[in-house]
């Protein structure tokens, strides 16, 4: 077996001074270069704070406490300022939540998407503009010259976010993070994107985790999944093996609680509280441990 | 669509005028004292002063008076200098363009200092520095021009006496211009010896007029700056690699200039009028010099003309950021 | 149960919250420095006659361009040297903070009035009121500050009733803009609407219920303006133009040291010095009472 793309063992995260609140409670996964990985939970859980953590980009009330955190065999928590810029922004690219902020409104699309490029494929902006524009058409823009040229502003919701999309594979980074990339958009488009991330994903090879709080969209694209409650991984593994026999009783609520289109009658069981008390339970268990060891 | 809105901005500009020409001429005439009487000599006859009045036209009624003077000024025609004896106009070109070198130029240095200091902070975000620079800038703007202007005559006149006091050149080299842009002509022109003297005699008035405009542009554009960089823009920006000075210089930036334009231009406006004073202070020859001396004099024509001219300044300056701000603004250069 | 719901929803007793409004803006230490500063000022303003050690006026031509204390051919007479009549600097600058205090308070005082006034009035009746109070303030703008103030004390004679005139007559136009502004932000709210229903006339919603909620932005604006009113004042009488050239002013002292600054700097220097402290400490006083009631503004 190869190394993996990604590694993280034994994170932990706090907000707040001094002891601090606990945010991340012992995260381990392992990302093999091409697969999608789901990361998924409820807010809250610290899905986003360890997408975060590996952008480098974790607020500034969060601080890491312990853990490891590998990209293709490099520490990145070692790594000085400078280093850790150079590798993020060249084998890292993130497609954000809100398409509508995410863009600079005061530059054109086609000086947005190049910066990539030319920071770090060492391009001119010809050719890596003659680039992303046959990206633009991988990801299904029907006019990429006028999108081009345009401003954000002009451009809807929807077109945004496959611009920011065609942004993050254009560079063939090794990693792409898609932070809940479809929670802005109408439910209508949201199918579209996903297919399109799975179809990128596919074309280029390239690793992709997948922050999500929708087991359904688990379903349609990841390979693997990491469930996460409260900071604490639940459960890990393959999709189909998550779904079909969950072990964790919490991820058994979640699936009850989803609604099944083949399977009309059931569903929309709500998480009983005896799931979360033995979640609580054990996270408190866990925590003891810790300071213990602390 | 941008051609009706400026033709609507310059006719309102032109009221405005007209309206700072009829506070004056009835300012001046309301006013106890007798121009005439400064002007004449000791030993004149009732008869020589009735006939100095009726050629400066001052035995007529306000309106007539008025009506004369506005019809002459758009005739090019501003009047003669009670104080001068020379055509008003005449005057006002010949001390105009000091006034305007010393003005643009600290306008240049006020954005180009206070922009380089509000991304200075910016960019020590959450250090020492910063509170170091914030709590300068907040005794710098404490400070008005007239303050400015006379500690450096202070410092560096008389106590460490690198600059010259007065005047706008070394009064011993004569050199023939032909413009009465000195500055600008010696530059071009490649006289660089001159040109530094020229500068040298600069240095004081501008950084007096500049440094009070700098603060506030820089306490304005700090604070939009620090909104601009907690934008989710910015932060992709950052994941993509950009270094820390791209991200406040070539990605908030744009963003803030247009809004910060908008506050600060106001501030532009009282840099005009702030040339009075300091003129004075530095015995430079423009038209804020100019200006004193005729009000001492009660030169009713040059006060007039030379009014007429600031509000024009006035008028330009605020069309000038109007035309800034809306040209910072994407959205509004597609029409 | 219906009783407890009325006490919560009635606002706090005048006395409390005036109380707390005195707390928030003694505990912001800008306002204790500048204000200190100027309530020294005051003092020495008003004891003038009792601490000065010397006549403002009286020359000593023995005793010219003595250096201050510390300095070498200091006399201990004149702690901060004489000029070159022989005049003790020390004494002028007490004197002529008399002179710089009465106008910063009068001439803000008159400016903020006319300006305030005419402000509300434009806020709230709008329409023609606002069109021909707008366009008056935009003609005024267009003049340079100083020549119009020139002017005016040209044209109605030196004496600190024209200082005091000129300065009101030019910058009203600072508070009519700000009052104008929160004027009309404050005519779309809620407990204005509210007056109306019940029959309130529009001039007394207009003093009654808008200016009180205007005010505290004055309080700042007002201190602003005593610390331009000062430098207005010096520069006039850098000019000539202020107050008969007999009694002191700080403008005055500066004028007449840069005729002998190069024999006697001390007597443009510390003028100067006594000028910039002064305007410091007003802007300092003004920034912290703005930013002491602002959030009591909210409240």
């Amino acid at each position: 077996m190869t190394a993996p793309l990604l590694a993280i063992s034994h994170l932990g995260a706090v907000s707040g001074r001094g002891i601090g609140v606990p945010i991340l409670r012992d995260v381990s996964l392992e990302i093999a270069h091409g697969e999608t990985h789901g990361l998924v939970g409820e807010s809250g859980a610290g899905k986003s704070t360890i997408a975060k953590a590996v952008l480098g980009i974790l607020p500034h009330g969060i601080r890491l406490t312990k853990g490891r955190i590998e990209l293709a065999g490099r520490d990145l928590l070692s790594l000085d300022a400078r280093a850790r810029r150079e590798l993020l922004g060249a084998e890292v690219a993130l497609i954000p939540q809100d398409p509508l902020t995410a863009l600079n409104p005061g530059r054109r699309i086609e000086t947005q998407l190049t910066d990539g490029l030319i920071l770090w494929r060492g391009q001119a902006f010809k050719e890596a503009r003659r680039r992303m524009l046959a990206l633009l058409e991988e990801v299904q823009i029907r006019e990429p010259e006028r999108v081009m040229r345009a401003y954000p502003h002009e451009l809807s919701g929807g077109m945004r976010q496959r611009v920011l999309i065609a942004a993050a594979f254009g560079l063939e980074p090794k990693l792409v993070i898609a932070d809940e990339p479809t929670t802005a958009l109408d439910v209508t488009v949201q199918k579209q994107i996903l297919r399109l991330i799975r179809a990128m994903q596919a074309r280029h090879g390239t690793g992709v985790v997948f922050v999500t709080h929708d087991l359904g969209v688990v379903a349609q694209i990841c390979d693997r999944a990491t469930l996460l409650y409260m900071g604490k991984v639940m459960e890990q593994g393959r999709v189909a093996t998550l779904l079909e026999a969950p072990r964790h009783p919490y991820t058994q609520a979640l699936m009850a609680a989803c609604p099944r289109y083949d399977r009309p009658g059931q569903g929309l069981e709500p998480v009983p509280a005896s799931v979360f008390a033995t979640c609580r339970a054990e996270i408190a268990a866990f925590d003891r441990a810790e300071a213990g060891h602390g | 669509m941008i051609a009706t809105g400026l033709l609507r901005r310059l006719g309102m500009a032109a009221a405005t005028l007209f309206g700072v020409a009829v506070v004056v001429f009835v300012l001046l005439r309301v006013a106890p004292g007798d121009p005439i009487a400064m002007m004449i000599s000791p030993g004149a006859s009732p008869q020589d002063i009735a006939e100095l009045r009726a050629r400066y036209g001052l035995d007529l009624p306000l309106f007539s008076q008025f009506g004369i003077w506005l019809a002459g000024i758009l005739r090019g025609d501003f009047g003669t200098s009670i104080s001068l004896h020379r055509d008003v106009l005449g005057l006002l070109a010949e001390r105009l363009p000091a006034t305007l070198e010393l003005a643009i130029a600290a306008c240049l240095v006020a954005v180009a200092v206070g922009g380089g200091a509000a991304i200075a902070g910016t960019l020590m975000r959450r250090r020492l520095g910063e509170a170091a620079l914030d709590g300068a800038i907040g005794l710098m703007l404490a400070v008005p021009d007239f303050i400015w202007a006379l500690a450096f005559v202070l410092i560096f006149g008389v106590l460490w006496p690198v600059l010259p006091l007065s005047g706008r050149m070394d009064p011993s080299v004569s050199v023939p211009f032909v413009t009465h842009f000195y500055l600008l002509e010696s530059l071009i022109t490649f006289r660089f010896a001159i040109a530094g003297d020229i500068i040298a005699h600069m240095v004081m008035p501008i950084m007096a007029l500049a440094l009070p405009l700098a603060a506030i542009i820089s306490r304005i554009l700090k604070s939009a700056l620090s909104e601009a960089m907690v934008q989710d823009y910015v932060l992709i920006a950052r994941v993509k690699g950009l270094s820390e000075i791209w991200l406040v210089a070539g990605e908030a930036l744009r963003n803030v200039i247009g809004p910060t334009l908008a506050l600060t231009g106001v501030q532009f406006t009282f840099l005009i009028g702030g040339t009075v004073i300091i003129e004075r202070i530095f015995a430079y020859p423009g038209i804020g010099n100019m200006g004193i001396e005729a009000v001492i004099n009660r030169d009713l024509p040059l006060i007039q003309g030379l009014v007429l001219v600031f509000g024009a300044l006035f008028i330009l300056v605020n069309l000038a950021i109007d035309l800034a701000v809306a040209a910072f603004n994407p959205r509004l250069r597609h029409g | 149960m219906a009783e407890a719901a009325l006490a919560k929803a009635e606002p706090a007793s005048p006395e409390r919250r005036d109380r707390g409004v005195l707390r928030a803006v003694l505990a912001e230490p800008k306002v204790v420095f500048g204000g200190s500063f100027i309530l020294l000022l005051i003092a020495v303003a008003l004891s003038a006659p009792m601490i000065a050690p010397h006549d403002p006026l009286e020359q000593d031509l023995m005793s010219g361009t003595l250096p201050p204390h510390g300095f070498a051919g200091a006399s201990p007479d004149f702690l901060f040297g004489t000029d070159d009549l022989g005049r003790d600097v020390l004494s002028r600058l007490i004197f002529g903070s008399r002179i710089a205090l009465t106008v910063a308070f009068v001439a803000a005082s008159l400016a903020a009035l006319l300006g305030t006034l005419l402000g509300l009035l434009a806020g709230y009746f709008g329409k023609m009121t606002d069109i021909v109070v707008s366009r008056l303030i935009e003609i005024w703008m267009a003049f340079p500050p100083v020549l119009l103030s020139i002017l005016v004390v040209a044209i109605m004679g030196s004496g600190v009733g024209s200082v005091i005139a000129a300065i009101a007559i030019i910058d009203w136009t600072r508070f009519a803009r700000v009052v104008r502004a929160e004027t009309m932000a404050q005519a779309q709210a809620d407990y204005v609407t509210a007056a109306r229903t019940l029959g309130f006339g529009r001039m007394t919603i207009l003093f009654r219920e808008i200016l009180p909620n205007v005010a505290p932005l004055l309080l700042g604006l007002v201190t602003l303006e005593m610390g331009i009113a000062v430098i207005v004042e010096a520069i006039l009488s850098f000019v000539g133009l202020s107050v008969s050239s007999d009694t002191p002013t700080w403008g005055g002292m500066i004028a007449q040291g840069r005729q002998i600054i190069y024999q006697a700097w001390w007597v443009f220097a510390l003028p100067l010095v006594a000028l910039f402290a002064t305007v410091l400490a007003f802007n300092q006083l003004g920034d912290g009472l703005r930013r002491a009631l602002d959030p009591v503004m909210q409240r």
